[in-house]
């Protein structure tokens, strides 16, 4: 009892924390013309390497200093959330429906079904995925879109990998039989029976993998891949800050920890959504 | 003479490699009527349990024989219809009460689910229904029961479930495949007690498999003892405990361990009977193999 009381309030704690921040950070993203203090992509080289509010020679309104172009870092890294976040949720939800309805498909039928996804499944893991990713935007040209079914090409394995391996052993369970003795069709098995016991390793999946595309959409941005130049993201501004670390620290640190903070958030918010919703788990 | 509720003839099942599990199997229900299917694990009772219901796993093949539902021919049928069938007049109370529910729904949905989305009962019907039966069961409180996860349940009261279920659409069959083995005895008594009692209500007939001699004595009239998927013995309870006339059903019952003497009366069937019946199966297979090429 005292045991599965400290889970749960733990559980709970992971799950306000991380989506604390993330509610926190999508919101800014949206209302970025309302909330950000300036405007991201204003220059001035009066202003350039500000330091942030607490350091001495800060500038008041630029809580988070200024860049070498003398551009407001706070606001340039909330912009950067409205890509961030359009990747994360769009990408992650193709991957999710491409790689879970495969995997459902080869867990459940199995037999030929099973062995041609399994062997795509296993070609397509072959290949280093940033590099792929990489590979792909370069053919698609960039833009947003092309990142997008970048990240969708390249991660809808994981999904079907697991979703896989779950519908198989759910498929041997005995109440799988009763629904057939029952007279229930397969697809009415697989939707109302199978589906539901998976959800929860999809729900998580989900969510650890709008991490990995905010990552990936970071790493293209870095090597100047993902979008037009001028829009700020975090991949971009980690590679400029990159280039004026001895001088100004901070361009480069900031956006760094807004990356770090929002994958990490994504995962323990997916792992604590994980434990609310499964009923064998709860 | 009425047709049986079910009736099995001749039988035979492979596994992928063409090893016999069922070997030429004959057995019948008549309606109403309890039958014990009684044999040592992996006899193969399940197998024809399942062969019965449908579900066989995919290593496993039907290679000749018929079964007959409420006169039907099962083998005749297109799947659909078969599917129809079975669901319709046929029931399975599960050996292991734990993976027989879907941990992820409601008990309440899980039980009216099949009443009406198969059999087209409206909601409030199959709820009364449901409430009915689990009262039947003996589960006080159905309205929590209903609203409870599989896992939020004992394993007793699982399998009370599972019996309510088996018995909801009426069917007139329900196979029982060794519905008492994964409880603890004295829940063992209280299942069988309910389960006897249900039938008899309800004028179900009942394939019950069992490995479990002193169960036989207590729930069924007829037995069929079967040995490595052959039936080696086919009686009357009563006759079988009297006069057991194969020398294998003779020697199970001397491999019954007793209360009075646990210890010594818990030895294994003996040897010189199982080279015999290992003899005979293997003139069976040889002659079988002759005649199917």
């Amino acid at each position: 009892m005292d045991r599965s009381g400290r889970s749960s309030a733990k559980t709970g704690a992971r799950l306000w924390l991380a989506g604390g921040w993330l509610v926190l950070a999508i919101l800014a993203a949206i209302l970025a013309p309302f909330v950000a203090p300036h405007d991201p992509l204003a220059q001035d080289l009066m202003l350039e390497r500000l330091p942030p509010f607490w350091v001495h020679g800060s500038e008041s309104g630029y809580w988070l200093g200024t860049d070498s172009l003398g551009r407001d870092l706070l606001s340039r890294l909330i912009y950067g959330g409205r890509v961030a976040f359009t990747v994360a949720f769009v990408a992650a939800t193709g991957t999710c429906i491409i790689g879970s309805v495969l995997g459902l498909i080869a867990g459940y039928v199995g037999g030929w079904a099973d062995r041609i996804i399994s062997r795509i499944v296993d070609i397509w893991m072959a290949f280093p995925p940033v590099l792929f990713a990489i590979v792909l935007v370069a053919v698609l040209g960039t833009g947003l879109s092309s990142v997008i079914i970048a990240f969708v090409v390249i991660d809808w394995t994981r999904f079907c990998r697991v979703v896989r391996a779950e519908t198989m052993n759910q498929v041997h369970m005995d109440y799988v039989d009763n629904a057939r003795i029952a007279g229930f069709g397969r697809f009415d098995i697989l939707v109302r029976e199978v589906l539901p016991n998976v959800l929860p390793s999809i729900i998580a999946l989900l969510s650890i993998a709008m991490g990995i595309a905010v990552i990936v959409e970071a790493i293209l941005s870095f090597v100047n891949l993902s979008i037009s130049t001028d829009d700020p993201t975090w991949g971009s501004m980690i590679a400029e800050g990159r280039l004026s670390i001895h001088q100004a620290w901070w361009v480069l640190v900031f956006p760094q920890i807004t990356l770090f903070l929002t994958v990490l958030s994504f995962s323990q918010f997916g792992e604590g959504l994980k434990a609310r919703f499964d009923p064998v788990l709860r | 003479m009425i047709a049986p509720c079910l009736d099995i003839s001749n039988l035979s099942a492979t596994l992928a490699n063409g090893v016999r599990v069922l070997r030429s199997v004959s057995l019948t229900v008549a309606s109403g009527e309890v039958r014990a299917l009684v044999g040592e694990s992996g006899a193969g009772k399940t197998m024809i349990g399942k062969a019965v219901l449908g579900v066989l796993p995919p290593s496993v093949r039907v290679v000749e024989g018929r079964v007959s539902l409420e006169g039907a021919d099962l083998g005749s049928l297109a799947s659909s219809e078969r599917r129809k069938l079975i669901g319709a007049h046929a029931a399975l109370i599960p050996q292991d009460p734990l993976t027989a529910l879907n941990p992820s729904r409601r008990i309440g949905s899980q039980m009216t689910d099949r009443l009406v989305r198969l059999l087209g009962w409206d909601g409030a019907r199959a709820d009364t229904r449901i409430r009915q039966l689990l009262d039947e069961v003996r589960i006080r409180e159905p309205h929590r029961v209903l609203r409870c996860y599989p896992h939020e349940l004992s394993g007793g009261m699982r399998q009370r479930v599972l019996i309510a279920a088996a018995f909801a659409a009426e069917p007139r069959l329900i196979i029982a495949d060794e519905p008492t083995t994964a409880l603890d005895v004295t829940v063992q008594k209280q299942i069988l007690r309910l389960i006897a009692e249900l039938q008899r209500e309800h004028g179900t007939a009942i394939l019950f498999i069992t490995h479990n001699l002193g169960v036989v004595a207590k729930i069924s009239q007829k037995v069929t003892v079967l040995y490595a998927g052959k039936v080696v013995e086919e009686a009357d309870v009563a006759a079988l405990f009297s006069a057991p006339q194969h020398p294998y059903t003779r020697a199970l019952m001397a491999a019954t361990p007793r209360y009075t003497d646990p210890l010594a009366s818990l030895k294994p069937v003996d040897e010189t009977v199982l080279a015999g019946l290992a003899a005979e199966i293997a003139a069976a297979d040889a002659g079988w193999r002759s005649a199917h090429g």
